[in-house]
């Protein structure tokens, strides 16, 4: 029974309780590793700390990041993914419940790594890392050729065999590990490691590097998808190759790399071409080169010798050239001769054209001008004198015609307005108004006197009208009465009639059916010879099996009834029995 | 294009894949021949100096396999022979 316990037990207060629970299960929980999905993830709060819940099918936990963790995290949380979580479990005692503070997350299983491979590689596409523009091309020969991988196995020997058989080069083996924690950053440095070589020296840089790893399991090869070697590859200044896995295998430094060769062996060949196959390529130039060349000598040599062939002798240049020499010549004399004469004329002209131009005949025409300009002078001020006298007189004829046509207008206008003013005079005004009363009484006195009469007719025609309207009406009363009369006379006598023939139809009905009633009774049945046998009570018996013995009966006959004992031997005690036929159901047979 | 024969050094320097598309370029030129006598001789010798650095190129042709070794600190400090059979 719990009373007793109760009072012998210590009183806790909650603080109590829950701080004691809380050292318990921290002191139990300080380290665990959780696996479960992650659930309810809405990102990282405003805080910066991020909360959500890990589950599996039975159970849940709520479980936070401080900000300065997730910052941290290589996997960042993600709604639905199957993690791994290492940290420690607390109690929040204001709210009765644990939950886990997460230190570090890994993702669980495979489907986990597919989905961080999806998700990694989207962000590294979206910065661009695996651009096409970003690849370099592979140099067509190189002379050295870098290798990262484990420096024993079968992926270094197939692919110093494909080498050697190609083209056998200088091959520098950078070892690293290719699986397991280290393995990602060995790659990651070997890699820059190999960029930062000198271009020259006893330890050159490679013209071309081969990342490669034999096939695995997705978490064998997860080291080629690590954001630290996709970076490297991405960011190699030496043309890079990358062969992990096998032809189905996918890695991030796939997509990352300058080419991906399907597997180790066909990295080789994609790194060296075949070096018989060029020998006999230059060959077969080489041969062209020369076969070529010696043609075009030839060729060269035919035409030369066709040109000599076709060359003129001397003497057939030079006939032409000095035939028309000769010509040159004697047309050169003439010409010399008609340019003399030429020149002799030109020469005469301007000897004239500078007599002419001598000072004293020049003073001589400009006396001339002189004189011409004063005659000009002297007339034009005569001409002047005249014209303005002229002018003057036609604008005093002007003026004098001008003035009575003047005063003619103004005096015109004067009458008008004078006239005008007149119209506009109180008296005129004050006839005009009184001429218009008169006109508006006689109107009212004629309109009155028309409206009286109008009134008086127009009354009189509607007492005449009231009175026919009363006549007609009463005609009309009359005629409706005597109408209604007649038919209720028709009616009346319609009805009679019908009624008489329905109670003489009945009739006939009625003596049809009694006559049948009669013809199907029993009463002619007995006048046919036959008798009706009735018990005490008056019943018509219908079965002789119902007729005990000694009973009392009547034999109805067409002409009266007789009564009689049933059998031979009166056996009255029985006689109840004669009761029991059944009573008629009112037939009458 | 002068036929100097100083201006086939740079063929020296030439990698092999553009010395070979060099030389298929020449013996085109030749096989056409759509160029004057003087050029072709120049391009014939050019042609020459190619064949010889592609020859030379392949002709060069020893596999010799190093292992990088490593420091303390990770950076390489040499090489040492590296026998895989």
């Amino acid at each position: 029974m719990p009373e007793p316990l109760a009072s012998n037990a210590p009183e806790l207060t909650v603080s109590e309780l829950s701080s004691a629970l809380k050292r318990t299960i921290e002191d139990r929980f300080g380290f665990v590793r959780l696996r479960g999905e992650i659930s309810n993830y809405r990102g990282p709060h405003s805080s910066g700390h991020a909360y959500f819940c890990l589950k599996d099918a039975g159970a849940r936990i709520d479980a936070v990041i401080w900000k300065g963790v997730f910052g941290r995290l290589r996997v960042k949380p993600e709604e639905g993914l199957e993690v791994i979580a290492t940290g420690k479990i607390t109690t929040f005692p204001g709210k009765s419940s644990y939950q886990i503070i997460v230190e570090a997350i890994e993702p669980a299983g495979v489907g986990a790594l597919m989905a961080l491979f999806e998700e990694r590689r989207r962000k590294l596409a979206a910065e661009g890392l695996f651009d096409e523009a970003r690849k370099k091309a592979l140099p067509f020969l190189p002379l050295r050729i870098g290798v990262i991988t484990s420096p024993t196995g079968a992926v270094i020997r197939d692919i110093l065999h494909r080498i050697k058989d190609r083209f056998p080069r200088h091959v520098l083996v950078w070892p690293v590990r290719v699986q397991g924690e280290t393995s990602a950053a060995e790659v990651a440095a070997a890699i820059a490691g190999f960029g930062a070589l000198p271009e020259y020296g006893p330890l050159a840089r490679p013209h071309v590097i081969i990342v490669a790893r034999g096939g695995g399991s997705l978490e064998d090869l997860w080291s080629f998808n690590e954001e630290i070697v996709v970076r490297a590859v991405a960011a190699s200044a030496i043309p890079l190759i990358s062969a992990i896995g096998h032809e189905t295998d996918w890695t991030l430094i796939d997509h990352a790399a300058d080419l991906r060769a399907p597997t180790p062996t066909g990295a080789a060949e994609k790194a060296v071409p075949v070096r018989l196959q060029l020998i006999a390529d230059v060959a077969d130039l080489s041969r062209r080169h020369a076969g070529a060349m010696a043609r075009l000598l030839d060729r060269r040599r035919g035409e030369a010798r066709a040109l000599a062939r076709a060359l003129p002798l001397p003497e057939e240049i030079l006939a032409l050239p000095r035939q028309k020499l000769d010509h040159a010549g004697r047309r050169f004399a003439n010409a010399i001769l008609r340019a003399h004469d030429r020149y002799a004329l030109a020469l005469g002209r301007a000897a004239q054209r500078l007599a002419r131009q001598a000072p004293r005949a020049r003073m001589a025409r400009a006396g001339e001008k002189l004189a011409g300009l004063q005659q000009r002078l002297e007339r034009s001020a005569v001409i002047g004198r005249e014209r303005r006298a002229a002018a003057l007189k036609g604008l005093g004829d002007r003026l004098v015609k001008t003035i009575p046509r003047i005063c003619d207008h103004h005096r015109l206008t004067l009458g008008w307005v004078a006239q005008r003013l007149a119209r506009q005079s109180p008296q005129a005004q004050l006839m005009r108004a009184r001429e218009k009363l008169v006109a508006l009484e006689r109107r009212i006195q004629r309109s009155a006197t028309i409206s009286a009469e109008w009134r008086a007719q127009a009354l009189s025609g509607l007492s005449e009208r009231l009175t026919n309207a009363h006549l007609a009406q009463a005609r009309t009363e009359q005629e409706r009465t005597a109408a209604a009369r007649q038919r209720l006379g028709m009616l009346e006598a319609r009805m009679l009639r019908a009624v008489q023939e329905k109670i003489a139809a009945r009739r006939g009905e009625i003596r049809r059916l009694d006559q049948l009633r009669e013809s199907l009774g029993y009463k002619n049945v007995l006048a046919r010879g036959f008798a009706l046998v009735r018990d005490a009570e008056n019943n018509p018996l219908r079965s002789a099996a119902t007729i005990a013995d000694g009973a009392l009966l009547t034999l109805q006959f067409s002409d009266g009834d007789k009564p009689a004992i049933a059998g031979a031997a009166p056996a009255a005690p029985r006689k109840p029995a004669a009761a029991r036929p059944k009573p008629s159901q009112g037939s009458l047979f | 294009m002068a036929a100097e024969p100083i201006k086939n050094q740079d063929v020296a320097s030439l990698p092999f894949e553009a010395a070979l598309a060099e030389l298929e370029k020449i013996v085109d030129q030749l096989e056409k021949g759509a160029v004057g006598l003087e050029e072709s001789i120049a391009i014939y010798e050019r042609g020459e100096a190619l064949k010889a650095h592609c020859a030379r190129l392949l002709t060069s042709a020893e596999q010799r396999i190093e292992k990088i070794t490593l420091g303390p600190d990770g950076r390489p400090t040499g090489t040492e022979p590296l026998d895989v059979e």
